[in-house]
């Protein structure tokens, strides 16, 4: 029906020539070729707006993304606390389709075809690729969690992981909730998307019960044995401003929920709460075990280092979440970010017939909020060792905050601004 | 635009008498590790609060980075970023972004 072969969307791609124009004409050696998106994240953004701006418009980009906006993970427990609104988190993809000419379409890939370099698309049809990159973020592991493991359940028990509509119903539920309620998190074994995200939300909600509910209860069922990221900065905003609000339960792993009684099933024992949140197991979202790549522990997939391309399957890249991470890595939307940029400075080079940058570098920063004013950071850098072929964080370098302040707050959310504009804009 | 950084990296490597090429990006690719929070070649977005990296002289640039790496000007995360990179791949970021409008 629409089989899109490469020279089809060349001509369809007017903004193209625009480009080249645009920003004129630079060395030898260029790269050129269609590249196709698959996610709009912070990740599949990144390499999009990326590849487009440094070839200069000579190659071509499609991104494939099911949602209309990009909707924030980072800042959406704002949200759920209730100070930040869904507007405050959405960004058009106008940017990445009029500024830089990324064609975007609204879709699903729902097959890959390595060896013939095409993948399928949910609303029908195919389109043929030089380099595929894939940042398809999570899926979750429902069948660990077998009361959940249905729509209905996962209507009601939200995880809210994945920003959007679960976002808005659990600040739904956060208000219709009584005072002297309890709202229960659970918090999977790591890894997981966003280490530190759990404890944040804990604390924004804690601190929205302070302000508007004050007899109500936070608890966080942890499934691993201490807080996995900023422990210490956490536990000392747990003392300092919400003593007698939250409780924290390490190694506390949910089994399974029983849904109509809002009940956390443990090893040993149960929680029921009035707003049950929880955060499943997860794995490289679907499409990557589904392309027959190479995965890790059976949830992550296998890249190499210098390009982010597949271990096993050539021409296709994955980045973000998606990877089995490098020692001390997050899964964070600022390390996709990186994954992105990386990913785009090979892929240029492969396609231009060099090899990739033999030294690529990568950091990470994360704040997490502590309540609706004051922030905590964790920061690392990774530099690749040709040893060990990973991208290995530098010791003596990265680290976390001092102490929570309200100036690490105010660099949070410029932080935002500056990564989605370097993302969409 | 680019030919400024892409010079100094050869000159670095020439000096040094690095045994592989570089990759001849090498300057733009370190510096777009620094974009997440300074803005795509440097652009932080005015009022962000996030200092605008852009055409900021190379010198300029390397000082400060050379105090948050001894620790002698207050940071809230630049100390511990700055030390994460040699003092060669901070010379080869300021230069890309002194050239940066």
């Amino acid at each position: 029906m629409m089989l899109m072969k490469r020279r089809d969307f060349l001509k369809a791609g007017a903004a193209a020539g625009a480009m080249a124009s645009l920003y004129g004409c630079a060395g030898g050696g260029k790269a050129s070729g269609h590249v196709v998106v698959v996610g709009g994240g912070y990740g599949g953004a990144t390499v999009a707006k990326y590849l487009r701006m440094w070839s200069e418009g000579g190659v071509q980009v499609t991104l494939i993304e099911r949602n209309p906006t990009f909707i924030s993970c980072p800042i959406s427990n704002l949200v759920i606390g209730g100070t930040k609104t869904m507007e405050d988190i959405t960004v058009s993809y106008d940017g990445l389709r009029n500024k830089w000419g990324v064609r975007i379409v609204q879709d699903e890939v729902v097959a890959v075809d390595a060896a013939k370099r095409s993948i399928s698309l949910k609303a029908g049809g195919a389109m043929s690729y030089d380099r595929l990159v894939l940042s398809p973020g999570v899926d979750f592991i429902w069948n660990q969690i077998p009361g959940i493991n249905n729509p209905e359940a996962q209507a009601k028990i939200l995880h809210a992981w994945k920003a959007g509509p679960q976002t808005v119903a659990l600040r739904q539920q956060l208000e219709a909730m009584k005072d002297g309620g309890t709202y229960a998190i659970t918090v999977p074994k790591a890894p997981y998307r966003c280490p530190p995200g759990p404890y944040e939300r804990a604390c924004l909600v804690a601190d929205y019960f302070k302000r508007s509910k004050p007899k109500s209860k936070v608890v966080i069922l942890d499934a691993n044995e201490e807080v996995v990221s900023k422990k210490g900065l956490f536990i000392k905003a747990w003392d300092d401003l919400y003593k007698g609000t939250l409780e924290y339960r390490p190694n506390s792993e949910v089994r399974d929920v029983d849904v109509r009684s809002n009940t956390a099933i443990l090893e040993f024992d149960k929680f029921r709460a009035d707003v049950l949140n929880v955060i499943p197991p997860q794995r490289a979202g679907e499409i990557a075990a589904k392309s027959g790549l190479k995965l890790i522990n059976n949830r992550w997939a296998d890249i190499n280092w210098l390009s982010m391309e597949s271990n096993g399957t050539p021409g296709v890249h994955v980045l973000g979440d998606a990877i089995f991470p490098a020692p001390t890595m997050p899964k964070s939307g600022h390390m996709a970010n990186q994954h992105g940029k990386l990913a785009a400075a090979a892929i240029l080079n492969l396609l231009a017939g060099d090899e990739p940058n033999p030294t690529p570098v990568v950091m990470n920063t994360c704040y997490s909020f502590v309540d609706a004013k004051e922030a905590i950071h964790i920061a690392s850098v990774h530099q690749y060792d040709a040893v060990t072929k990973v991208v290995q964080p530098v010791k003596g370098a990265g680290g976390v905050s001092a102490a929570r302040s309200e100036l690490e707050g105010t660099v949070a959310l410029g932080w935002a601004k500056n990564i989605w504009a370097d993302m969409l804009a | 635009m680019k030919m400024p950084a892409t010079v100094a990296a050869f000159a670095f490597l020439a000096a040094n008498g690095a045994a592989h090429a570089a990759d001849p990006n090498l300057a733009r690719n370190l510096a777009a590790t620094c974009a997440n929070c300074h803005g795509t070649n440097g652009h932080a977005l005015a009022g962000s609060g996030i200092d605008m990296l852009a055409g900021v002289p190379k010198a300029v640039t390397l000082q400060k980075l050379a105090e948050f790496k001894s620790g002698t000007r207050p940071a809230t995360i630049m100390h511990q970023i700055s030390k994460g990179y040699t003092d060669e791949q901070l010379d080869l970021i300021a230069t890309h972004f002194a050239a940066q409008k």
